[in-house]
């Protein structure tokens, strides 16, 4: 259980690196009338944020790819923010009326993510269970292990948040917070940092 | 016999036992996947082989990679199967992602072009 005052952390620091002159901020309604219609539009934001930041990078090749280091820094982007937003639309408290917010920042060899939404207290414990395994797992075997849960039908597998570590290298972490006047709700904040 | 949408289209070319997508596929959960899944499992016969044609398909999300798993365990448990995957070197998620579906079948083939 959570106690009442207590911020609690996870995973990679995000500290280090809040400071940067480019960075864009998107604001979503979680609000469940919404979902259905908004869905596509979460996907549309993802791609504008992966074609706004590959603009800043060159057309360069990479060693041993196909892909220039342009388009590869545009479907990272657009895969982990497109990721970040459903899931954190899909767990959002939706009967409190707070918005899910993501934030991208851009520095020299990384891009930094962070997502906020506010979830409910079971949510909050159920995600905190899974990120303490996650952190003391070897990443190679949760992944196969997940895959296969998720190949087999048998629940929440995770696979957005475990893609973006096994795939993309994300580095992952994560504030939890209770809302001072809402003290059912807590504000989860999960930070995720790409090199690029 | 296919699905088609504004963002995505699944095809099934039974001469070659070939599945095709194209376009961008993040549908919500795998209860949104349901449709291509049935669509797929479908035609799961005692073919010699069988492949899926993902060049064009330019995004999947994560549920999308959890519906292909589903299909790579079904093909697992009939031996008689063989499953190919073909992937393009220019679609960075393809690059990425694709083999990871070899954990759940070593034997599963990946041809990238």
């Amino acid at each position: 259980m959570m106690s009442s005052s207590s911020l609690q952390v996870f995973g990679e620091s995000f500290e280090e690196n809040q400071v940067s002159e480019e960075y864009l901020t998107l604001h979503f309604s979680p609000s469940s009338k919404a979902r259905t219609q908004r869905w596509k539009n979460y996907g549309l934001s993802a791609d504008f944020l992966g074609d706004y930041f590959a603009n800043f990078f060159p057309g360069e090749t990479i060693p041993g790819s196909q892909i220039d280091r342009r388009e590869t820094v545009r479907a990272m982007v657009s895969y982990v923010a497109n990721e970040l937003i459903e899931n954190a639309m899909k767990y959002s408290d939706k009967t409190v009326n707070l918005p899910v917010t993501i934030s991208l920042y851009l520095y020299d060899t990384n891009v930094m993510f962070t997502i906020e939404n506010y979830i409910d207290r079971p949510t909050s414990e159920r995600y905190q269970a899974f990120i303490q395994e996650l952190l003391a797992s070897d990443r190679e075997e949760l992944y196969t292990r997940q895959l296969e849960k998720a190949a087999l039908g048998q629940g929440q597998s995770a696979m957005g948040l475990l893609t973006t570590i096994q795939d993309y290298s994300a580095r992952l972490g994560w504030k939890f917070q209770i809302v001072p006047d809402q003290p059912h709700v807590i504000w989860a904040t999960t930070m995720a940092q790409l090199e690029v | 016999m296919e699905i088609t949408t504004d963002d995505y289209q699944v095809g099934y070319i039974p001469e070659t036992a070939t599945f095709k997508y194209q376009g961008f596929l993040r549908l919500n959960g795998m209860e949104a996947y349901q449709p291509i899944i049935d669509l797929m499992l479908n035609q799961i016969q005692p073919h010699e082989k069988m492949t899926l044609d993902l060049r064009e398909l330019e995004f999947l999300n994560s549920s999308g990679i959890s519906m292909l798993s589903m299909f790579v365990v079904k093909v697992r448990q009939m031996e008689n199967v063989q499953l190919i995957l073909l992937g393009s070197n220019q679609v960075l998620w393809q690059t990425k992602s694709l083999k990871n579906l070899q954990r759940l079948m070593p034997s599963l083939k990946l041809e990238f072009s």
